[in-house]
This record gives C-alpha cells, structure tokens and sequence, in this order.
C-alpha cells in the first residue's frame, strides 16, 4: 500500500466517521443537556432516537403512496416532525415518571431502564420487528468524488450539516434566549432559581422535552446510514453516556470534542482491525482514560 | 426465651434459617429434579443479588456490570469443563484432535497458552474467584480513590459489560464467540447431565448461597457494616474520622464480585453452556432488578427476588412472550417509585405489622409480647429522623428494620 | 522551613478557585494547648482555611505543618490519624445509629478493611465512650437514636465523636450556631476543658462568646489575616473596626 492509497483511505474513512460523529454528538447533546440540568441519566434516550427514525420512515411511507412527486421535499419536512414527536413523547415522560425521581438519580437510571424496555416493545408490537428503512430522496444518494480515488458520501455531508444546525442551535438557545438563561440559572442554583420567579418544574419539562426532541432529529439522522428496528437506539446508549461522560458532564463543548474523538477512534480503527476489536478498542481507551480523569476532558474547577 | 427470640431477630438469622428450611428441605421434597435443577440456575442469580444487597444496598453504590463478574467466573468453569469434554477420542474426527470444537472450527491449531491452566481443577476453582475481585479491585481502586460514584460509577461499569461481550464475541477461536462454550459434559469424570449430578448440583449451590448470606450478614453486623450504611448518608464525617472511605467500596466491590463469580460458574455446571449472552448489558440490569424486587437492604429478600422474577421471566417469556418485556418494565419503574424497599420492604411495612397486631390481639389477655412495642417505636421513629435530604436513605434504613442497626435503639427506647 | 514548637504552623498558604484567592498567601501559628478563635465576616475565608487544613480542599501553594509534618499531600484520612479532628458547620452524625454506636464508630481502632471487620466492642472502648458521654452530657443518652437529639445535643455528639479520637488539634466551625443561650454556656465550659490537653481552633461570630473562651483571636479579611491578638486588643483595632463597620 503506498501511503497516497492510505492517506486516502484514512480520510474517507474520516468522512465515515462524521456520520457516525453526527448520530453520536447530537445524542449526546441530548444527554448532555437533561443530565446537566437535571442530574438525570436518560436510559431511554436511545429509544426516543428510534422514535425519532420511526417518524421518518411513517412520513416517506406516507408520502410515497399519497403524494409521490413530494418525495423530493419531504425529508426537511420529516426532520421537523421527528423533532416534535420526540419532543411530545419527551414531554410525557417527564410528566408521567422523571419527575417523581429528582434527586435519586440511581433509582432514575432503572426506571428509565424500564421506560426503554417497555418503548422497545411497544416498537415491536405496534410496528413490528423487521428492519425498516424510508425510502430517501434522490438528491442524497451517491457521493461527490473530489479528486481520483477519494469519494465523499453526499448523505454524510448532510448529516454533518444537520448536526451543525442543530449544535448551533442549542448552544444559542442556552446562551441567548429566555429559556436558556433559566436553564443556565436552575443548574448553578435551583433554589436561588426558584426563588427568583423561574418555574423549576417547567424548565425541566421543557428542558427534558427538547433533549429528546434532539435525539428524535438523531434519528433522522440515523435513517441516512442504517435501517432501523426496535433496538437501534440501545445500540447506542452506551456511546453516547460514553461521549457525555468523556467529554466532562457539565461542557457542551467537551460533547462535541468527544463525540468528534469517539468516532473517529472508532471508525479509523475498524479499517485496521475488525469492527468489534475497533470498538473494544475504542471503548477500553475511553474507559481507561476516564479512570485515569474522571472529571472528563472538560471540567471547570469550582469549591465544593 | 425472649431475649433469644430478640437476637434471632436483630440477627436476621430467623429469616435466614426459613430460607435454608425453604431451600434444603421444602424445594426438594416437593419439585423433581427438571425444575429442581431450574429453580438452583435462579439460586445462581441469587449469588449476584446478594452481592448487590452489599454493593448497592449498603455501599450505595450500583454497579450495571455485575454481568462481568458473573460471566468471569462462569467462564473459567467453563473452560475447565469444555478442556475435559475435549479429549482426543472425543475430537479424533477434528483437524486438530485434543482442543475445544470451536478452536478446531477457527483454524487454531494448538491451545492458546492462556487456557493451558485451566486444565488443572485446583486453578480454576481459584480463578473463577481471583480473576473477577481483582478486575473489580483495578476499577474499584481507580474510580473510587478518585472519587467517583453514582451515575459515573455505573456508566463505567456498564461500558465494562459492553467491552467484555464485544471481546467474546469477536474472539470467536479463544472464546466460542457468540455461541458460548457449549456442549459441557463432565467434571472430573462425573457426568454433571444426569438427573443425580442435578440434584447434587442443587444442593451445592443451595449451601453456598445460604454460606454466602451468612458471610454477608456478618459483614454487615460487623463495624465495617455499620461504616458502609454510614458512609452512604454521611460520607465526609466517615472520612473525617479517620476512615479510607474509598477501600471499604473496594471492599463492597470486590465481595460482590467474588459473590457474582461464585454464582457464575454454579450456573456454567447446572446449565452445562455459558454464552456472552448471558453476561451482558442487559443481563447485568435485569441483574440489579432481582435485588430491587427483593428488596435492596435485606439479603434474604434479594434470593426470593432472584427466585420471583427469574421464575416469572421463564412462565410469562414462554406463554405470553409479547407481555413479558411491559412486565419487566413496570417491574422497573413500579419498583422504584413505589417500593423502593422491595418484597423485603413491604414485609417489614406491612406484614409484620399485621402479624403483631393479630399477636397483640390474641394475647390481649395476658402479656403483651415482647417484640410489639419495638415495633411501634420503630415506627415512630422513622419519620422523625428523615430530614428531607436523606429521607429516602433514611426510609431505607428504617425498612431494615428487624434485621438492621435501628433494632436496637427503638427495643430500648419503647 | 526550620521546625518549630508550635502544634500547627500555616505558611504562605494559597488558594485560587478559578482564579479567584479565597485565601492568599496566609500565615497561621497556634500553639499547644492554646484556644483559637478565627473571626471575620462572611466570605472571609475562614471555612476555607479548615477545609484547608483537614485537606478537604487542596492548597494551591504554601505549607501547613503539623507537629513539623507537611499535611498538604497527605489524603483526608492520614491527616485525620495524625491528629487533627474537624467539626462541620453543620451537626454531622449518623443519625440512624445510636449515641452509643456514634461514639463507638469514631473509636480509632479497626480502621482498615480487616481491621473493622474483625472489631470488638471490648471494655476499653466501652470505658472509653462512657467517658466522653459523661463530658458532652449525654451519659443518659447512649441507647438513643442520635437523630431524635436536639440540635445542640448533635453538635455535642459531633465534639464527642472527634474527642473519642484524642486529636491533638480539634478544629470547630460555628459550634454554637443554633444554640440556646444555656446550651451556650455549657459549650463554654466544654471547651474549655477540651483544650486543657490539646489545640483547639474555633470558628464563631457570636463575640460575646469569643470573648468568653478565646485565648487569641485572628481576624481574617478576603482570605488574609487582618489583625491577631487578645480579644481587647482586636476590638479597639481601627483596621478591624472599619471591615466590621464600613461595609
């Protein structure tokens, strides 16, 4: 192998990567933002992904049989719809259990647990256990070749283009908007925040909400790159804990560096090796590295 | 008569012996040796619930890998076992006669220097316990000297069960891969399929688990006992007083996790395979569901929630599969938002109550038995120690009720 | 630096939480024996200094001697078993235990793994925590749960369990807070017999108390020493004056 072929290679591989990058930073992101605000580890987050792909592939089924010639335009369409039905399934959960379980966030953990188990099998019941995947508009397909031997997915690229979107978005949401400023107030100090007016108990319904809704647009992203079924989304937990975890809980900043730092491990490594050893290798590395600074790559020191 | 009748029960050993009754006698007269046989594969559940009752219950830290440990020491046993059912005669028909079928199946032509030491028994019956305490001794010391509990802790953890099935797995010619190590025969010439070997089998897991609770019990009466349950509330003043507050969890981790070995490779010579499956990441939280359903605090209380909801996943898993997963679910959730104590819990709320009621109502003439006005005072006294940080904590201790610390303090003070 | 008589000795002790100095470049020296009272208005630093010193929070410069032993790199638990006992502000016990468990967990035997696996209850504990009780008044309290105490009470119990240890340096923050006026008065009286074999540094704003149990006082200002001295003498000192007043 000469070392332009593996110049290449480590690039495209690179570029496969982003994909994987894309799914794993807006998860995180996700998580990020309902465990720094809530101290809550959403075991169910995967599933609110598959929420997030289902939706996809309902509006490409329905589109193809009731109004064909929009297949070319659904897809910006359907992204916004899996946003707002992960956001509404959000919603209820945090309604109907988180709520009851600030301040154990052990006890959150198992019964997110059993959230997963029961959004699992309600997939598989109401829509059934086969693979699925939405039928794509043709502007995705195919890859854009930038020189010899060097191709670039066009899915990956706009995957990748999405998750800047929305990163960007949230992190203006938290930084500029009324919302935000409320969320950034109830983390640094919840009675404080109540005390000043800010209603707690909506911020965290919302905050929860938006959190899954950004994993409902993870799932939109996951549709480019695979078929989902009912355990796509637990495929993922683990990895996207990982990220927040890596990249030190309270940093949104840390999120993207670690996702960014996972996916490539992973996917430049599954050239190399098979993809299992990839991903024992990339999970031992995260998991030794965190034993070794378990504040995560990003943590600011504050008096306890 | 009485004071006897007050240390059985502040000892626990009253309950512990209902069980051994239970487990020894009842269990084997009643059942043959199908079921017998399937009720010990839940008992070696039971060993890893125990285990959490330590870890988790009273260290109040909760692991998603104890899969890990399980796994570990189901493997070495079945290591020893697939060497011994690999003889020569047995595999003249492989390429390379005298290594286990799947090694012969992924081109290996020799054995792997690793396994050479489990064709001894001696060494396997250490490693099934060394190997996991002191895996869990490497993460425990790395992530509790440096401070790291509740979610991270069990993240990490998690992460573990993640590396080791995916390591299995993919190392199909060291490990049998997905399939597991199957076709188990014998242990030193002793042919473990046979209903006899069954029922022996039964009665050894049955012993060690009723050993296991009571090593437990010990250590929880123990001072490090009390230290644990202390830590949990109040970790600085522990620390503050002179105590390495990071190697007692150690401690906690490794027992559970020589407990969830033990219960491993008990499991590996009952069910004759051990496969990746089993070991994984949601085998390990259904794991921490036995203890929940049990009842995190009371040891005794986490085999019959081993024994429950193993029994309920084979009865519902077979005849309404659809409804088992909604069934494991509400499990979860029911669990902790409202008996966060478990069966042990609601007993200790509500039977016992109950039962002293219909005591005090029958001796109403003579003597008011000993054990009831310790009971009210026990009552009494849990609410008004719950400050609203710790009253979750606080309620959990108080459950503990007839086995724990707090007996003492509301016999004396009724 | 050199060694010196003195039981604790804090030197040029820094530090900076993201920048800001909580405390900046501090020099303390207590004697043996002697009863020190840090004063200083909120956010001086003096919670800090403790955390400090019992190691809960690292330095980011400077030396804390104790007994001429360098304590900034020791963990929490060998500063402990040196010597030096910390109270918290507020009551830290284990409330679902009894007075008598409380006392006896804090006895400094059995202090490894092993160690409290294989610990007794043998007479020489047992004698030893009837003889604190009988100190922090709460001889008849022993079989009590110790979160049915009364708020002074558990602050008694707190003192008690960190005598059980026979710390050489006992450090209190605020024991007095929450306390009636009778309840005051015995915490004088306890202290003062504490500090006939050891050191003893406490944090406190009720100065009618100060002066009442102070041998020296140290006022303390955004993280420095403001002025040091007899209680009068503090008193009359203009710089004290203005930081108390002119805010």
């Amino acid at each position: 192998m000469s070392f332009d072929e593996i110049y290449n290679i480590t690039l495209m591989q690179g570029f496969a990567g982003l994909s994987l990058f894309a799914v794993l930073l807006l998860m995180g992101l996700g998580l990020a933002i309902i465990f720094g605000q809530m101290g809550v580890i959403n075991m169910a987050h995967g599933e609110f992904m598959t929420i997030g792909a289902y939706t996809i592939f309902l509006l490409s089924s329905l589109t193809e049989s009731h109004a064909p010639g929009l297949m070319q335009a659904y897809f910006p369409f359907a992204i916004l719809c899996a946003f707002i039905v992960a956001f509404a399934f959000g919603w209820l959960a945090e309604w109907a259990l988180i709520r009851h379980l600030y301040k154990r966030p052990l006890d959150t953990l198992l019964a997110t647990w059993g959230l997963s188990l029961a959004m699992q099998q309600a997939f598989r019941t109401l829509i059934g256990p086969k693979e699925v995947s939405p039928t794509l508009p043709d502007w995705l397909m195919g890859s854009w070749e930038v020189t010899e031997g060097l191709d670039i997915p066009i899915n990956g690229m706009f995957v990748l283009g999405l998750t800047v979107l929305v990163t960007g978005g949230v992190l203006l949401a938290l930084y500029k908007s009324r919302w935000g400023l409320r969320v950034r107030a109830t983390v640094a100090n919840r009675a404080m925040a109540n005390a000043t007016g800010i209603n707690t108990t909506r911020t965290d319904r919302v905050t929860f909400a938006i959190g899954c809704g950004i994993a409902g647009v993870a799932g939109a992203a996951f549709t480019t790159i695979g078929s989902t079924g009912p355990t796509s989304g637990s495929l993922y937990i683990v990895d996207a804990f990982l990220v927040v975890t890596f990249g030190g809980a309270a940093s949104l900043w840390g999120t993207v560096v670690s996702a960014f730092g996972i996916a490539q491990t992973q996917s430049i490594s599954e050239f190399f090796l098979s993809g299992s050893m990839a991903k024992v290798l990339t999970l031992l590395l995260i998991v030794t590295i965190l034993m070794l600074r378990p504040q995560g790559l990003f943590a600011s020191k504050v008096r306890r | 008569m009485d004071a006897f009748k007050t240390w059985l029960d502040r000892s626990g050993l009253a309950s512990i012996a209902i069980l051994a009754v239970l487990l020894l006698v009842v269990f084997p007269l009643a059942m043959d040796s199908f079921r017998l046989n399937l009720v010990g594969k839940y008992l070696s559940y039971g060993f890893v619930a125990v285990g959490l009752v330590m870890l988790w219950g009273y260290g109040g830290v909760l692991s998603l890998g104890q899969g890990v440990f399980f796994g570990l020491g189901g493997y070495a046993m079945a290591m020893f076992l697939k060497l011994e059912a690999s003889d020569p005669q047995s595999t003249a028909i492989q390429s390379t006669p005298g290594i286990p079928d799947f090694m012969d199946w992924n081109q290996l032509t020799a054995l792997p220097l690793w396994w050479e030491p489990f064709n001894s028994f001696g060494f396997t019956l250490f490693a099934v316990v060394a190997v996991p305490v002191l895996l869990a001794f490497i993460i425990g010391y790395a992530m509790f000297k440096r401070r790291v509990g509740g979610v991270y802790f069990a993240i990490i953890t998690q992460a573990v069960a993640l590396i080791l099935t995916v390591l299995i797995i993919g190392q199909q010619g060291y490990t049998g891969g997905v399939n597991g190590m199957t076709d188990l025969r014998t242990l030193l010439g002793w042919d473990i399929r046979s209903d006899e070997a069954k029922t022996v089998l039964y009665f050894v897991t049955a012993a060690l688990l009723l050993a296991s609770v009571l090593l437990c019990r010990w250590v929880q009466l123990s001072k490090l006992g009390t230290l644990l349950l202390a830590m949990r509330d109040k970790e600085d003043r522990v620390r503050f007083s002179g105590y390495d507050v990071s190697m007692f969890k150690v401690f906690a981790f490794c027992l559970a996790a020589a407990l969830s070995a033990i219960g491993g490779a008990m499991f590996t010579l009952q069910v004759g395979f051990m496969s990746p499956t089993l070991i994984g990441i949601v085998p390990s939280i259904e794991m921490v569901i036995f203890a929940a359903v049990g009842g995190r605090m009371s040891l005794v209380g986490a085999v019959y929630g081993a024994l429950l909801v193993n029994f309920g996943k084979t009865y519902f898993s077979e005849t309404f599969p659809d409804l088992w997963l909604f069934l494991m679910a509400a499990l979860f959730i029911g669990v902790v938002m409202a008996f966060p104590n478990g069966l042990a819990g609601l007993y200790e709320s509500h039977v016992k109550p109950w039962l002293a009621r219909r005591k005090g109502a029958a001796a109403k003439a003579g003597e008011p038995p000993a054990g009831t006005p310790g009971e009210a005072g026990q009552q009494a006294s849990a609410p008004a120690s719950s400050s609203p940080a710790a009253s979750h904590s606080t309620q959990a201790v108080a459950a503990d009720g007839g086995l724990g610390i707090g007996t003492k303090v509301s016999s004396q003070s009724a | 630096m050199s060694n010196t008589d003195f039981v604790l000795a804090v030197e040029d002790l820094t530090v900076s939480f993201d920048g800001f100095k909580a405390i900046d470049s501090l020099n303390l020296y207590v004697d043996r024996g002697e009863l020190r009272v840090v004063i200083g208005p909120n956010g001086a630093g003096k919670t800090t200094l403790l955390d400090l010193i019992c190691g809960k929070t690292k330095a980011s410069a400077g030396s804390i001697k104790f007994k001429n032993q360098e304590m900034t790199r020791l963990p929490e638990h060998m500063i402990v078993r040196a010597g030096i006992g910390r109270k918290f502000q507020t009551p830290s016990i284990y409330e679902n235990l009894s007075v008598f468990k409380n006392l006896e967990v804090s006895y400094p035997r059995g202090r490894g793994v092993f160690g409290a696996l294989g610990f007794k209850c043998d007479e020489a504990v047992k004698a030893k925590v009837d003889e604190i009780a009988d100190m922090i008044g709460l001889a008849d309290r022993l079989e009590l749960e110790a979160g049915l105490l009364s708020h002074g009470q558990k602050q008694w119990l707190e003192i008690g369990m960190l005598l059980m240890q026979d710390p050489e340096l006992l450090m209190l923050d605020e024991p007095i807070a929450g306390m009636s006026a009778r309840e005051r008065e015995l915490t004088a009286e306890l202290l003062k017999r504490i500090c006939r074999n050891r050191s003893v540094i406490v944090i406190e704003h009720d100065m009618e108390f100060v002066a009442r149990i102070a041998h020296k006082v140290t006022v303390m200002h955004q993280g420095k020493i403001l002025a040091e001295g007899a209680m009068d003498k503090v008193q009359s000192d203009p710089k004290v004056i203005d930081v108390y007043l002119g805010h």
